[in-house]
């Protein structure tokens, strides 16, 4: 394969993954289903664009832009919208994707329907990843903070949780907000990706398609967010030799893999160095159970 | 228990990557004499709303190559053509350029029709000095930016300001309507475009538009719009949109009485035009690229219909184009390189099926290309005239 092909690849992965770190902290571990989240993603990515392009700022603050406002965007809805509770608030989500790309749609400015091109190519491999490990070390402390902890709190019992003393609005809000941040800076990298941005990036299909690797990963688990993008965003390249049925092929693995694991991949699990040092250990006390099977296996 | 049936899943994962992986290696190989093949990419819809334009555009590159192979191929090699879906989406078109480029190691890239498609590839052919031949994508910032041409990005088609004024000159000059009303898809790039190019040359020549409604996409009834429309009276009523709107929105108009003339681009013409709404597109006048009519590509439309036994869609005219500016330059660069078969593209001055292409070194378009308008009567595209706006 070929090393241009395969970072490309990669690169998308890491963009899509951006964003689905921040959907599994609202879905994975606050318990909130979202299907708008394209709709903070086209928010960050014109904002950026916006302030690279008409502002000639450079790359990293117009991402932290992009992120600030998809943010403030999103708390503006979040404080309408999260009191209503499960499925209310899913299909208010899913009118504001809608709504965002319907007026990127109209607004001339960005240029409408037709697209904007001639955004500068920025993002490259090296700051995809970069910015993809700070995310994950920042998710990973969030979670593991008494912010986090509450979330988890909200996700398993939100009664409970409120008759302890936890404010379920605020930590829902919190959540919601990081969650659009992290999808205005996978909008950003992506709009300095392609160098081009339309509203029909942004439709209703990608947003689930974001919600699927965060299932198919696994919630509430980093890694398994981690595992999805990767597998999810490459499969459909992997299988380009299937030409036509490349789609249903993909469809297909979606399916058997959530019916024999409906957890996701990782399902609650975390592949952390101590989880992995486990691992191994469990793995060689298995093998000394077994030394008559093995030749040899005294020696070790 | 539950580590291990993880790890068991990582491993069969990673091994059915590999497995896969693995599977594209061959395919290289068994194409290893490859001094007797050269690589042509094809991206285009083959999934999604589009996928009969991008099916009929293989389907007619594969016709070619074939033909031009058994004739014994180009430079005394064969052609291949690679083609992938994009399913219409400007990632899938970003990573298919990619592919094509980096692991497939084209020369060219046939295709897209799409200008959102053909847009966001430009910096991927920049890097891989590839160059790509678009078939319908009419936007003019396909090959041009901020005044400068991308120098690998090329058409045969022309491009929407010109369609624009073609369609507002003609409605004009020759049919002498002074009053248009325009019926358009808010969310559609194509729509948008085209819109805006007939307002500002229908009011440039001094027509004016009595009534311009918007819909979006998805949407099936369109009387509120039309109901507006007719109480201002339109003499033409303008559809820069797709044939299945187009034909529901025929029906409606004759429904509440409008009975005008309709006006389109070339997102109308299709043989579903006449299953829709056969009665209502009576007199429609369309801007189109080719005149099906023309006795020059019968030939081409029958070699289509014996081996498909389908009609060729307008696309196929257009990537058949395509392909004969491609072997010209091959030809003409004398190796399968891409960077020269990209300095032989520059000065092309072909003959295809569409009119004579004189690509320019400045736009990357085909220069002073006429465009063909039709009138609908009965279940057949009656040829009027070729007319170039001035």
């Amino acid at each position: 394969m070929d090393l241009y092909y395969i970072q490309g690849i990669l690169m998308l992965a890491g963009i899509n993954l951006m964003s689905v770190l921040g959907l599994s902290l609202l879905t994975g571990f606050t318990g909130m289903f979202s299907f708008g989240h394209a709709g903070f993603m086209a928010i960050g990515g014109y904002t950026s664009a916006m302030m690279t392009v008409n502002y000639g700022w450079p790359f990293i603050p117009a991402l932290l832009m992009g992120a600030l406002t998809a943010a403030l965007m999103s708390a503006l809805i979040g404080k309408l919208t999260l009191n209503l509770k499960g499925d209310y608030f899913c299909i208010a989500t899913l009118g504001f994707g809608e709504a965002i790309r319907l007026v990127l749609d109209n607004v001339q400015y960005f240029g409408g329907a037709r697209g904007w091109p001639g955004i500068p190519n920025y993002t490259n491999f090296t700051n995809v990843l970069i910015i993809n490990i700070i995310a994950i070390i920042i998710l990973a402390n969030i979670i593991r903070s008494r912010q986090g902890r509450n979330m988890i709190a909200v996700r398993e019992e939100e009664l409970a949780s409120q008759i302890v003393g936890i404010n379920v609005f605020k930590y829902k809000l919190i959540s919601l907000m990081i969650s659009a941040a992290y999808a205005g800076i996978a909008g950003g990298l992506m709009a300095h990706y392609m160098t081009f941005l339309q509203p029909k990036m942004f439709s209703l299909v990608k947003s689930t398609e974001l919600t699927i690797i965060v299932i198919f990963g696994g919630l509430g688990s980093i890694s398994g967010s981690v595992l999805g993008a990767l597998v999810l965003t490459s499969l459909p390249e992997i299988l380009r030799s299937f030409s036509n049925w490349r789609l249903v092929i993909y469809g297909l693995s979606v399916i058997v893999i959530m019916i024999s694991r409906p957890e996701g991949l990782m399902g609650g699990y975390e592949l952390t160095p101590s989880s992995m040092k486990k691992l191994f250990t469990r793995m060689r006390s298995k093998k000394g159970n077994l030394p008559k099977s093995m030749e040899g296996g005294d020696t070790l | 228990m539950y580590k291990k049936t993880l790890a068991l899943l990582l491993v069969s994962l990673m091994i059915l990557t590999m497995a896969f992986t693995g599977c594209s290696k061959p395919e290289t190989e068994t194409a290893a004499p490859a001094e007797e093949i050269i690589k042509v990419g094809w991206m285009g819809s083959l999934t999604g709303d589009q996928a009969v334009w991008g099916q009929c555009e293989l389907d007619t590159v594969k016709m070619l190559f074939e033909e031009i192979n058994a004739k014994g191929g180009v430079l005394g090699k064969q052609l291949e053509v690679i083609g992938y879906d994009t399913k219409g989406d400007p990632q899938e078109a970003v990573n298919v350029a990619k592919r094509l480029t980096g692991q497939d190691k084209v020369v060219a890239i046939l295709g897209p029709n799409a200008s959102g498609n053909a847009i966001p590839i430009a910096p991927v052919l920049e890097q891989a000095k590839v160059p790509d031949i678009a078939t319908v994508a009419t936007n003019p910032k396909v090959t041009v930016l901020d005044g400068k041409v991308k120098p690998y990005n090329f058409r045969v088609c022309f491009i929407d300001p010109y369609q624009g004024a073609v369609a507002a000159g003609y409605a004009i000059e020759v049919l002498g309507f002074k009053k248009a009303a325009i019926l358009y898809d808010v969310a559609d790039d194509y729509s948008q475009g085209l819109t805006q190019f007939f307002e500002e040359f229908f009011v440039s020549k001094g027509g004016t538009i009595v009534a311009k409604e918007a819909f979006k996409f998805g949407d099936v009834d369109f009387r509120p719009q039309l109901s507006k429309i007719k109480d201002a009276a339109p003499e033409v009523l303008f559809l820069p949109i797709f044939f299945k709107e187009a034909a529901l929105i025929a029906n409606q108009a004759r429904e509440l009485g409008i009975t005008v003339p309709l006006m389109g681009g070339d997102g109308l013409p299709s043989e579903q035009l006449f299953t829709m709404a056969k009665d209502a597109v009576q007199g429609t006048y369309i801007v189109n690229h080719v005149d099906y009519d023309d006795p020059e590509v019968q030939d081409l439309k029958n070699r289509y219909k014996t081996k498909y036994n389908k009609e060729l869609e307008l696309n196929g005219y257009l990537v058949h184009d395509a392909v004969v500016v491609f072997v010209d330059a091959l030809e003409r660069a004398g190796v399968a390189d891409s960077v020269k078969i990209t300095e032989a593209l520059e000065t092309t001055n072909v003959k295809g099926v569409t009119g004579q292409i004189t690509i320019s070194k400045d736009t990357h378009n085909p220069e002073g290309k006429d465009a063909a308008i039709v009138k609908i009567e009965g279940d057949r595209y009656v040829f009027q005239q070729k007319y170039s706006a001035k």
